[in-house]
């Protein structure tokens, strides 16, 4: 049964999960959503669990007809959600009834939304994962971005989605929402040393935290390349290709960095300078074209800490969810 | 065991056996893999093995660097000697020259060969899979001989079918799907090295050894059909 139609297709938007673990050692990419946090809130406020399958949309987003009622919560970038023409709230569970159309606007802030339904998007897992990789053709819907007409179900409800649902009957938009704004920094983009970091010259370690980096065009879900002084090793040396990870920021022979991000390869071959700190990745995945990076060094002790920081306020947003629902 | 632990960001770490790429520091590897696939440790999500090195993804909600390190040395110290390592030897039948093997010609030129002693060379070697990686279930194999070894093409070819066989300098390996490459192609295997819908999408695993049996073109379209 056909539960929502996609009456405009956007820019470049995908059924996304927390992504596809497990097959690396086969090469596999991993793919899933750039904005964990996004993604996890838009989730809770819905009452699925946190892995569940949601739209990434990015910049310009898609014209969704809706078929049934149905919870759903937009988190993430401010694309100007709007709904059968009026503006439609961010961070809030919202239910939205029968043939309602959602629009996308203007990009306000950041680059992505996530758009969760109450079940889930239903699509077919590919090793266990629902992610899309378009470059692979595989995941999401048919392994691409969703095109005009595309017809989507949702999963099956939980307690919870109906609860939430039963609540939401009548008033149709919680009065409160989820105090996110600490969660994303504009520019700054905090790293640790990379594995090749003392093998670059005293003067790219330093340039490589002096100056800003600016995002180019040439960047997508695989990776940022970012443009700004050059950096260089102290000598050239042939690299053993070994693992890459989600944030590794790689030089590569032209002396620009990469960041490399979910779509990106599970090996690679140039030095990396550094990584950054996975607290720090929802700021990044709202970063687009044109924006500048100053990166600071932290220890991994820190970063491992703020990310934990970072769990429990989250685990505070699900159970006050859940608590308020209850 | 010699290994160094470093880490990678605030979510992975790696084991460095070595810095040269060489059949027993790729043992070493094999059987630390071994451990981590039949007993994964709970932090763990999931490990990806290279040339030299095995990187490890862990959860830092669950566990810290520190820690990890801990783990993974107790993991270490603790493994049984006689730790069976795979000794699979998987025969990949290709189908040499012709459309199937566009650049053999190029091949056996820049070594003063034959089409035919380029093909018997490259069917005889004991080829080893160091690694999967690049793209998916793509092998990256050992043991070529370098009498057969060749420069890539100039300008890389916009569509390789997957299945091709190719040389790339000393290295040999197989388009495990359909991509871009710069590689001289010899040959295509009928076999389907990477296939999305199998419990074990890919074909070969790190570890692997590889034997090279030449087919006829005929072969080659039963084998397909």
């Amino acid at each position: 049964m056909t539960m929502l139609t996609v009456l405009k297709r956007g820019f470049f938007t995908t059924v996304q999960d927390q992504g596809r673990y497990g097959y690396q050692k086969d090469g596999v990419v991993v793919s899933g959503v750039l904005d964990d946090y996004a993604h996890r809130i838009a989730n809770y406020l819905v009452g699925n669990c946190e892995n569940s399958p949601i739209l990434e949309i990015t910049l310009n987003g898609p014209q969704l007809q809706f078929h049934i009622d149905a919870v759903i919560a937009i988190c993430g970038g401010n694309l100007s959600p709007s709904i059968n023409g009026r503006p439609l709230p961010m961070w809030k569970s919202i239910l939205i009834k029968k043939d309602t159309v959602i629009s996308f606007g203007k990009c306000l802030a950041g680059a992505r939304s996530y758009l969760a339904v109450s079940g889930g998007f239903h699509v077919p897992k590919v090793m266990e994962s629902a992610s899309t990789y378009v470059r692979g053709k595989f995941g999401g819907v048919d392994g691409r971005t969703l095109q005009m007409n595309d017809k989507l179900t949702f999963g099956p409800f939980s307690k919870l989605n109906k609860r939430i649902f039963e609540k939401l009957t009548g008033s149709t938009v919680a009065n409160w929402s989820v105090p996110y704004q600490r969660m994303y920094s504009k520019k700054l983009i905090r790293v640790m040393k990379g594995r090749q970091y003392e093998e670059f010259t005293n003067i790219s370690r330093t340039n490589f935290f002096k100056y800003q980096y600016t995002i180019t065009t040439e960047s997508d879900r695989m990776g940022y390349r970012l443009k700004g002084t050059p950096l260089a090793l102290q000598r050239d040396e042939e690299m053993l290709s070994e693992a890459v990870t989600f944030g590794t920021i790689q030089i590569t022979t032209d002396g620009q960095p990469i960041i490399l991000l979910a779509d990106r390869q599970t090996t690679g071959g140039y030095p990396k300078i550094a990584q950054v700190a996975s607290v720090d990745f929802p700021s990044l995945a709202q970063m687009k074209p044109g924006d500048r990076i100053d990166f600071e060094l932290i220890t991994i002790e820190k970063a491992q800490q703020l990310l934990r920081q970072r769990e429990r306020y989250l685990q505070l947003i699900k159970t006050g969810i859940r608590l308020k629902y209850s | 065991m010699n290994f160094q632990l470093y880490p990678m960001g605030d979510h992975a770490l790696l084991l460095e056996f070595g810095k040269v790429i060489d059949p027993k520091t790729h043992q070493q590897i094999q059987k630390i893999t071994n451990v981590l696939e039949h007993s994964p440790p709970s932090w763990m999500v999931e490990y990806i093995p290279a040339f030299t090195t095995i990187t490890i993804i862990y959860k830092p909600t669950e566990i810290l660097y520190k820690e990890a390190c801990l783990e993974l040395n107790k993991i270490v110290l603790n493994m049984e000697e006689h730790n069976a390592i795979n000794q699979h030897i998987v025969t990949i039948p290709v189908c040499y020259g012709d459309e199937f093997g566009p650049d053999l010609e190029f091949v056996a030129d820049v070594n003063s060969l034959t089409k035919k002693e380029v093909i018997n060379i490259h069917a005889n070697g004991n080829y080893l899979v160091y690694m999967i990686g690049f793209s998916p279930g793509f092998p990256y194999i050992g043991g070529m001989s370098e009498k057969i070894a060749a420069p890539r093409k100039k300008s890389p070819r916009l569509n390789i079918a997957a299945g091709s066989v190719g040389i790339a300098g000393k290295q040999t390996g197989i388009y495990s799907i359909d991509s871009p490459g710069g590689w001289q192609i010899i040959g295509r295997t009928p076999v389907r090295l990477f296939q999305i819908d199998k419990q074990k999408p890919a074909f070969l695993k790190a570890g692997d050894k590889i034997k090279f049996i030449p087919i006829s073109r005929n072969e080659y379209y039963e084998w397909v059909n």
